[in-house]
């Protein structure tokens, strides 16, 4: 891991990261920097995902289950205990890590479909839970006052902060992504999403390394969670775990290229800035879901390597690089 | 104390629907190791043919599951050679995907057509009273029916010669290929099957509650857990998970809040998921 | 020669700048697609009849000049988190003057976030829950009455004809119904009425026997409760299936809408609060009279106005009247119109409420409550209450469902 940065991939990455930082900072362009965040969302959401899904071949379809927890305890940590948003981000991901370990060991006992739709079960019975739970406001939610923006110098200061926290968030996950895939942990992943029993017989620690891999992927996207929420300055059990969000994760991975850092992230763009297209533009607000669906069932009949998967085979040198 | 004998009772009678509504489901699982991600949206075109076989043409509710059994079969066979025929033998995420893109394209092209609306048929039957509580008559005709609908599964897998190929398709596939099996046909046949069975089932959960384009989604899910009570490929399985979520929903009601009910369904889910995953009503023999 | 002149005359007719118009533009999301896209469509209707109004008239007169107004919306599918990205979009891409509501509290308290932080005006004709405006806001207006009062008016009378009523209190497990329930929970103990039964279920809820069974077992003899209006429907033609034989039933929102008259049976006897009804008289200070609003709205959309539209329409007519008691459209001093406003239109007694706790929250505008009568053999809603306001009397008990 210590060899990356000098690999250019890496400093692909930080460029990456350093364009989205500076983009809408250039002529103050609020709108921008509103879409670059969901970017920057989307990406750090299909990269996490990634890791289960592209790495060690586990379909999971609730992994927003962790968004909208890290959103519920970071935005129940400001508005009950008064907390700032630092502390109460880091609070977030380290909880929802620990309970995905938790959680992790049991339903990692399963394999392919039962896995997939044991993640579908704990969503539902997350959020409804979530629903029932009084000190979260139970369905109504938790709503937060235009004060807590004021540590942080007013609310139009504040976005800009968040919107920064963000993209540091979203380059951590790909950095992550990369790192685990040139490590041995990494491999010993690959070798899981191949062929889990040959690689258990040739010594590899497979419920070790997939409750770990479940638990870190975890981690960002409940800080991601924390953040949009206080952003939102308010939070209900259908927005924080809305299933339709992690299948739009999936759909971003298949997209990109799964198992792919470059890919995952491409597709994570592209697709939202497809989606923003499809739900403003007066012709096709009503097709969003069959382009959506369509798009998607062309690419698993027959790109199912997804772009990377394209580009790869036209460009052979560039999986070198690109990773 | 009769309250809750009457909402078990319910139950079991809403039960057997929703195990009807998971056997398309199961089949196909059982069948192809696919997940079919278009059985909430087949479910609903269901409903929606019942909706325009009365209002249109002015048929009784449950003659029109006749057409709509043969119709969703050939829809079920179209599904299989658009998305499904590529995806067998490769993981079972690639259709899960597949179908799971069909739906969405599905739902859409509803959405845009009938909007979110609400459509209700109205099918009025006398009921069954035992005191103060009373079981519609819709009610107990729907699990009827779907308790016969089941067993004549059951009867056509055991004992007919295309449901026994279904059976060995099931069991082994190269297997059944290399005993003369066309299994490609077989498969097929399979998907048309429980896309029909998925649509009658919209058919009578029509009679009974109202209905939307979206409505599709919550049987689907609880066309999960209903399979996953009752084991993979097993038609009677399905039935007695359907039984078992059905009485689950109706003994907890007088208990505890009504919006626990969830919880705790969902909750079960994954618990027998993680202790039985074979389910718990599996049949001794293996996969149907 | 001549060609010359004619040549020179379409010249100068080309080269004469067209007159540049002046608009507002006003932005909201409505709900075209998901669970709310029936009621949605109402406030829509009533938000585009404002509009052609106006812009027939000529546009909205400020100062010297005058303004057309132009809509800018999108579709929210009824989802929350689309609502902000939305709404954020309305303000920085679109440059909406204004903003409306999309339709329900779910949606409206997301949206209000936004609005306050780019310190936008929005008139909310959708959503009724009091707390968005207990977070301290400058710029949110609320046109219709708000939740806490929804069945006050249906408690009293329930308690004027019968104080010893029972009450199974089964609604919606969302924002909205559950701060009308808790406020009708409140309103009845301190009329000395039993509650027997107090329960929410999830939205998502289509199979209500397993609720029915437990309204039966609890001895109720009065329902109150429901949500929007798929849950509503067939909340109300379970209780009729199994008969329950309820003697007096209000749900929210779902009877209000024409379609519930589709239930035939069940319909008959249900009470709903309603923010406005063809029957209501308030004599309005300037724009039409109930008769005659609900007339034009007839002609033009082929359908019967309900509150939806016609609170949708009272947004706009508001927000015109700040626009021109203001003489501009600079935001402070439209909001500070709007503070002071004091009118009373077709809809009803408009106030706001000014202290920091409650900004914008309504203070004059009132329910009514309307049932599901027979009239002349066809069913029809009637105002029932308060007595001043209503076309015929109560139906207590509801008649038995028959065997």
């Amino acid at each position: 891991m210590l060899s990356m940065p000098r690999r250019p991939f890496f400093w692909i990455i930080t460029l990456a990261v350093v364009a989205f930082a500076l983009a809408p900072v250039y002529g103050n362009d609020v709108s921008l920097r509103e879409s670059l965040l969901l970017d920057a969302l989307y990406i750090t959401l299909a990269s996490n995902l990634n890791l289960m899904l592209g790495y060690a071949g586990y379909v999971n379809f609730g992994s927003i289950v962790f968004f909208g927890l890290g959103g519920y305890i970071c935005v129940w940590l400001v508005n009950s205990y008064k907390w700032t948003l630092a502390p109460s981000l880091v609070v977030a991901g380290v909880c929802v890590s620990g309970l995905a370990l938790i959680f992790g060991f049991g339903i990692l006992r399963l394999r392919g479909a039962f896995f997939a739709l044991s993640t579908i079960g704990v969503i539902e019975a997350v959020q409804a839970f979530a629903e029932n739970f009084t000190p979260w406001g139970g369905s109504s939610g938790i709503y937060l006052p235009a004060s807590i923006f004021t540590p942080l110098g007013g609310p139009a200061h504040a976005l800009w902060i968040i919107y920064f926290i963000m993209v540091g968030v979203m380059g951590a996950s790909l950095y992550l992504s990369y790192a685990i895939k040139t490590s041995k942990f990494g491999l010993g992943l690959l070798a899981i999403g191949q062929n889990e029993d040959a690689a258990a017989i040739l010594g590899v620690p497979t419920s070790r390394y997939k409750a770990v891999v479940y638990s870190v992927s975890a981690f960002l996207p409940a800080i991601a969670g924390g953040l949009y929420f206080f952003k939102s300055a308010f939070i209900q059990p259908s927005d924080a775990f809305d299933l339709s969000l992690s299948t739009e994760a999936l759909v971003v991975g298949m997209l990109g290229g799964q198992g792919t850092v470059t890919g995952v992230a491409i597709g994570a763009f592209l697709y939202e800035e497809l989606r923003g297209y499809l739900l403003t533009s007066s012709t096709f607000a009503n097709f969003q879901l069959v382009v959506s669906g369509a798009l998607l069932l062309l690419i698993v009949l027959f790109f199912p390597g997804g772009l990377m998967g394209w580009i790869y085979s036209r460009f052979p040198r560039t999986q070198k690089v690109l990773e | 104390m009769l309250g809750i004998l009457a909402s078990v009772i319910d139950g079991v009678l809403v039960g057997l629907v929703y195990g009807l509504a998971a056997m398309g489901l199961t089949l196909i699982w059982g069948v192809m190791d696919v997940i079919n991600l278009t059985h909430g949206a087949m479910i609903v075109a269901g409903m929606f043919a019942l909706f325009l076989l009365t209002s249109v043409l002015g048929l009784n509710p449950y003659v029109a599951m006749a057409p709509v059994l043969i119709g969703g079969f050939f829809v079920g066979v179209t599904l299989y050679w658009i998305a499904i025929h590529r995806m067998v033998g490769r993981p079972p995420l690639m259709s899960l995907l597949s179908t799971f893109s069909v739906n969405l394209v599905l739902i859409g092209v509803g959405t845009a057509v009938w909007g979110t609306a609400l459509f209700n048929v109205d099918v009025s039957l006398p009921g069954f009273t035992m005191g103060r509580y009373t079981f519609p008559g819709a009610h107990i005709l729907a699990a009827v029916l779907a308790a016969v609908i089941a067993t004549a599964l059951y009867l056509f897998l055991q004992h007919t010669r295309l449901g026994k190929s279904i059976r060995a398709v099931a069991n082994n596939r190269e297997a059944a290929e290399l005993v003369g099996i066309p299994t490609t046909r077989v498969l097929a046949i399979s998907v048309g099957l429980g896309v029909a069975l998925a649509g009658v089932s919209g058919v009578l959960i029509a009679t009974l509650f109202p209905f939307t384009v979206l409505s599709g989604d919550g049987y689907q899910l609880k066309g999960f857990v209903v399979t996953v009570l009752g084991g993979f490929g097993n038609p009677i399985g399905a039935l007695m998970g359907g039984i078992a979520l059905g009485l689950l929903e109706g003994a907890v009601t007088p208990f505890v809040p009504v919006s626990w009910t969830l919880v705790i369904e969902f909750v079960l889910f994954v618990l027998v998921l993680i202790a039985f995953p074979a389910g718990i009503f599996r049949s001794r023999r293996g996969a149907l | 020669m001549k060609r010359l002149i004619l040549l020179a005359a379409a010249a100068a007719f080309i080269a004469t700048p067209a007159f540049a118009e002046d608009t507002i533009t006003v932005g909201f999301t409505d709900s075209q697609t998901g669970p709310l896209n029936v009621d949605s469509l109402g406030q829509q209707h009533g938000y585009e009849f404002w509009r052609d109004e106006v812009n027939a008239k000529g546009g909205i007169k400020v100062g010297g000049k005058t303004y057309k107004v132009k809509f800018v919306s999108y579709d929210d599918q009824s989802v929350g988190g689309r609502v902000q990205q939305l709404y954020t979009r309305l303000i920085n891409q679109d440059k909406a003057n204004f903003l409306f509501s999309p339709y329900s509290s779910g949606l409206t308290a997301p949206a209000a976030v936004i609005s306050e932080q780019y310190s936008k005006i929005m008139i909310d004709s959708g959503g009724a829950e009091e707390k968005p405006f207990e977070q301290g806001n400058k710029y949110l207006f609320m046109v219709i009455t708000s939740a806490g009062h929804y069945l006050s008016g249906a408690v009293a009378a329930l308690k004027a004809k019968d104080p010893n009523a029972k009450i199974a209190m089964v609604y919606s497990d969302d924002p909205f119904s559950k701060a009308v329930l808790a406020a009708a929970a409140q309103q009845a103990k301190a009329a000395g009425l039993q509650i027997v039964m107090n329960e929410a279920y999830s939205p998502s809820t289509t199979d209500f026997g397993p609720i029915v069974n437990k309204i039966v077992s609890s001895n109720a003899d009065a329902v109150l409760g429901g949500g929007h209006y798929s849950d509503g429907a067939t909340l109300a033609r379970q209780m009729h299936d199994q008969k329950a034989n309820m003697k007096w039933i209000s749900l929210l929102v779902a009877p209000a809408d024409d379609k519930f008259g589709d239930l035939g049976a069940s319909a008959l006897g249900v009470t709903v609060p309603s923010q406005w009804e063809l029957q209501v008289n308030y004599k309005p200070q300037f724009g039409p009279t109930t008769a005659a609003f609900a007339k034009a709205f007839q002609d033009k959309f082929h359908l019967k106005a309900d509150y939806h539209a016609a609170s949708g329409y009272t947004s706009g007519v508001v927000l015109q009247h700040a626009i021109e008691l203001a003489g501009s459209i600079d935001p402070e001093k439209v909001t500070a119109a709007l503070n002071g406003m004091d009118i009373t239109t077709f809809f009803g007694h408009i106030k706001f409420m000014t202290d920091p706790g409650h900004h914008g929250l309504q203070a004059a505008h009132e329910m009514v409550l309307a049932q599901w009568q027979m009239v002349n053999g066809k069913l029809g809603r009637q105002v029932v209450w308060p007595q001043a306001a209503k076309s015929a009397d109560l139906l207590f008990p509801i008649p038995a469902a028959m065997q």
